[in-house]
């Protein structure tokens, strides 16, 4: 098991704005990876330097165990990208468009191919430039997922499909992955994430500030519990990692960090537990407590975006 | 009066976008009139070689095909109406065309006209403030026109009928094209319908003045030179203009009341669902992008090539005897002929690096747009990328200017009957032509060194033409003019072809050319 993305101390500067900063990341074959974090935090600025788009100022970074900016063309035959804004050429077909980056690839699977169309619904025969946000999407999904690449890089790729085309897109991804096949996806639909992605990186600001699987990930956030009690309950503050703790008589309500909670139910056993619930913490809250509580205004801007 | 709730504010709103886009149409179509008025009288110094010339003039049925019925050709003003009313039309009919389809098809196409319509807005609103700006915009050129030639001292019937009938040509095409926005789905679709209209009329006042078969009645360009300016004005045919407004504009109403928003009455054509042979490279791709506006303008100078090419051997009568003529026409030569298709091959070379430059900024533009994302994402290296579009640059170049040369060549020899000069005269623009593959070259490095300021590479080819049409009036240093590739160039057939030279500056380009490569490969894509 290596890893098909290896990216270490990366700096990538635009005039006097620095998109990424020291950013480092790693995606292990045969997983699917979750690049998350709000617009503006550098995704696509670190995509782009995978692509040998954009020419790092320092670090280094290793696709496919090449390097991206010199072997650019020849790793490109081995994955696939789709990227956040899909721009056709407005005189082509869906279907010429597909022919034509599936041909520059090296190839694509007819069958797939026709399979895909039919599970998108997608109308080949139509130009470019009549496409709504979602079947251009469609088009650069289905020509990336009809080719026989390992590893596929998506930039947001559903942010313009319906529930329904949402859905395909998971069961296709997940029959990716069961061939053993890596998936790097950029993307801030945590429930997406939550769905799809073994492992899971938090961006911010141009920096990694979290990675892991998501049970890794949990394990650093806190779970609420409440319970009612049978006895009144004595010494709870003075458990380590506790936070909010309200007791109402023989009802008590708290946070408990995620590392900790079989220390506070073990505590709460001694005092006869008659209900309890529990609420895991979701990538949301995690989410949230990286991005929500201090709203930092001199974020990086992601001009690779403009 | 429902229907049209709302127009008013899309009027206003309309003409804060086209304010400019018509103060530039309109100061292009007023210096076309007056430019004619103030070169003829700068050609003659006498009345008699006047006389002279327009009596040659009138014989010549390419010049009657080209400009139209040849009527008081011995007075400014006459000169003025036949030299500038065809193309004058031509250029409000094109106007017009791309008024409507900014605020009708396009705005369609976009989706920006359903947010438009979700508001308080009747449904023939945008429709009607689009047919308002327009005409205005038509107004407002005829105004100006005429009061530049008035303001020149041309006498006043002819000038107003001059205005008076660009703005109703102006409004016919404008009601032309509102009933092609009804029709197709796509502006492109629409702008190709309004061309092809405009084309057609253009052809039929050509025949029609030639042949004198009254083929020109049918053309509303004809009914706007039937009004007779400078050469006892006849009104009523600014009738007819009127008449085909009022017809196509009504006809444009009734379809559109009949036709969902967002479509055409002509359902749009689904194209093929696999891609054919062509489309397996970077340069496959490239070609298909290009092919279309290369033969356009392929075509396009080939005809400029046998409109110059047919004035034959009447360059002498034409020019008269003036000095300042020979000088400016005709480079000055001992063989006024050879001097005349010597400058003719530059203004040629000229229009191709035009083709040059836009072609190879097409490169830039598919990176502007997002599109070369995709497409560097796969096995395509952007070198390859890059060197195929720049390579459709240059053999693109190459046609065009052998289009316009064959053009000229053929012009000539149908006229004079000379075949055997046919090369002679071919070859002109094919030594200028090598000053577009400089432009080439400066484009590309531009693109590669500076992607934001690639549209500069214009400027380059705007300097060249100031320095080769203008340089000798304004008395540039020379050193000035040795920085345009032009000036290095023999003036093929008046002087002979220097090889040195000409490779010397295929050289330069090819250098350009590889320092822009070599950058586009050292910097960011995005």
């Amino acid at each position: 098991m290596g890893n098909v993305i290896e990216i270490a101390g990366l700096v990538k500067k635009f005039g006097a704005t620095t998109a990424l900063d020291h950013l480092d990341l790693e995606v292990s074959t045969g997983e699917v990876h979750g690049f998350l974090g709000p617009n503006g935090a550098g995704k696509s600025t670190t995509i782009r330097v995978l692509l040998g788009l954009l020419r790092a100022d320092a670090g280094t970074a290793t696709l496919l165990g090449g390097d991206p900016w010199r072997e650019a063309a020849a790793l490109h035959r081995r994955l696939a990208y789709v990227p956040g804004d899909v721009n056709l050429w407005p005189n082509l077909t869906g279907g010429e468009v597909i022919d034509l980056l599936g041909r520059l690839r090296g190839g694509l699977d007819e069958k797939r191919r026709a399979d895909l169309l039919d599970r998108f619904e997608l109308d080949p025969t139509k130009k470019g430039r009549t496409y709504s946000k979602g079947n251009r999407q469609k088009v650069a999904l289905v020509a990336a997922l009809a080719s026989d690449v390992e590893l596929l890089m998506l930039d947001e790729p559903t942010s313009g499909l319906d529930p329904i085309m949402e859905s395909v897109f998971q069961s296709c991804i997940d029959e990716f992955r069961d061939e053993g096949r890596s998936v790097l996806l950029s993307s801030h639909i945590l429930a997406e994430v939550e769905r799809l992605c073994d492992r899971v990186s938090i961006i911010r600001a141009g920096r990694i500030v979290e990675s892991g699987t998501l049970a890794d990930l949990r394990h650093l956030t806190r779970t609420a519990v409440s319970a009612q009690l049978a006895a009144d309950p004595h010494g709870l503050d003075s458990l380590v990692g506790l936070h909010g703790l309200v007791v109402e008589g023989r009802r008590v309500e708290f946070e408990v960090d995620s590392a900790r909670l079989g220390d506070a139910l073990a505590r709460l056993g001694e005092f006869g537990i008659l209900t309890l619930t529990s609420q895991p913490p979701t990538l949301e809250e995690l989410f949230l407590r990286h991005y929500g509580d201090e709203v930092d205004t001199s974020e990086p801007e992601d001009e690779a975006d403009s | 009066m429902r229907a049209v709730t709302g127009a008013g504010i899309l009027f206003r709103t309309f003409l804060r976008r086209d304010l400019l886009t018509v103060l530039w149409w309109t100061i292009g179509v007023t210096v076309l009139y007056w430019s004619q008025a103030v070169s003829v009288d700068g050609l003659y110094a006498t009345q008699a070689e006047f006389d002279k010339a327009a009596a040659s003039m009138e014989q010549n049925a390419a010049f009657i095909a080209m400009a139209g019925p040849a009527r008081a050709l011995n007075t400014t003003g006459g000169q003025v109406a036949w030299q500038a009313t065809a193309f004058g039309a031509v250029l409000v009919g094109l106007m017009s065309m791309f008024l409507v389809g900014r605020h009708t098809r396009v705005e369609e196409e976009t989706g920006r006209d359903e947010l438009v319509r979700s508001g308080a807005i009747g449904r023939h609103a945008p429709m009607t403030a689009a047919l308002a700006v327009t005409l205005l915009a038509n107004a407002v050129v005829g105004l100006v026109t005429s009061g530049a030639l008035l303001g020149y001292g041309l006498p006043a019937a002819g000038s107003w009928a001059i205005g008076l009938g660009l703005f109703l040509v102006g409004a016919c095409f404008t009601g032309v094209a509102l009933v092609a926005a009804q029709l197709t789905q796509g502006a492109r679709a629409m702008y190709g319908i309004v061309g092809a209209v405009i084309g057609t009329a253009y052809a039929l006042r050509a025949i029609g003045d030639v042949a004198e078969n009254g083929l020109s009645w049918l053309s509303p360009i004809g009914w706007y030179q039937a009004m007779r300016p400078y050469a006892d004005e006849s009104w009523w045919p600014s009738l007819l203009l009127l008449a085909g407004f009022a017809v196509s504009v009504l006809a444009s109403y009734v379809v559109f009341g009949r036709r969902d928003v967002g479509s055409g009455v002509w359902a749009a054509r689904p194209g093929p669902a696999r891609a054919g042979r062509d489309l397996r490279s970077g340069l496959g791709l490239a070609w298909r992008l290009h092919r279309g506006s290369l033969w356009g303008w392929s075509l396009g100078l080939f005809l400029g090539g046998l409109g110059y090419g047919s004035i034959g051997d009447d360059v002498g009568d034409l020019l008269g005897d003036s000095d300042t003529t020979r000088e400016v026409l005709a480079a000055g030569a001992a063989d006024l002929v050879d001097g005349f298709y010597g400058a003719a091959g530059v203004m040629l070379a000229l229009i191709a690096g035009g083709y040059a430059v836009s072609a190879s900024l097409r490169a830039r533009g598919e990176e502007d747009s997002g599109r070369v994302e995709s497409l560097l994402a796969t096995g395509l290296s952007r070198t390859t990328w890059f060197v195929g579009h720049s390579l459709i640059a240059v053999l693109g170049t190459v046609v065009v200017v052998l289009a316009s040369g064959v053009g000229l060549g053929l012009g000539y020899a149908a006229v004079t009957g000379e075949w055997d000069r046919f090369a002679h005269v071919a070859v002109a623009p094919v030594s200028a032509g090598a000053g577009a593959l400089v432009l080439i070259g400066l484009t590309v490095l531009l693109v590669g060194l500076v992607p934001r300021w690639a549209t500069a590479a214009w400027l380059g080819l705007g300097f060249c033409v100031v320095v080769m049409m203008f340089g000798p009036l304004l008395k540039l240093p020379d050193w000035l003019v040795d920085v345009s590739p032009f000036s290095h160039l023999a003036l093929v057939p008046a002087e002979s072809f220097a090889a040195g030279p000409y490779a010397a500056v295929l050289a330069v380009g090819a250098a350009l050319l590889a320092a822009g490569v070599v950058a586009l490969r050292r910097r960011d894509v995005h």
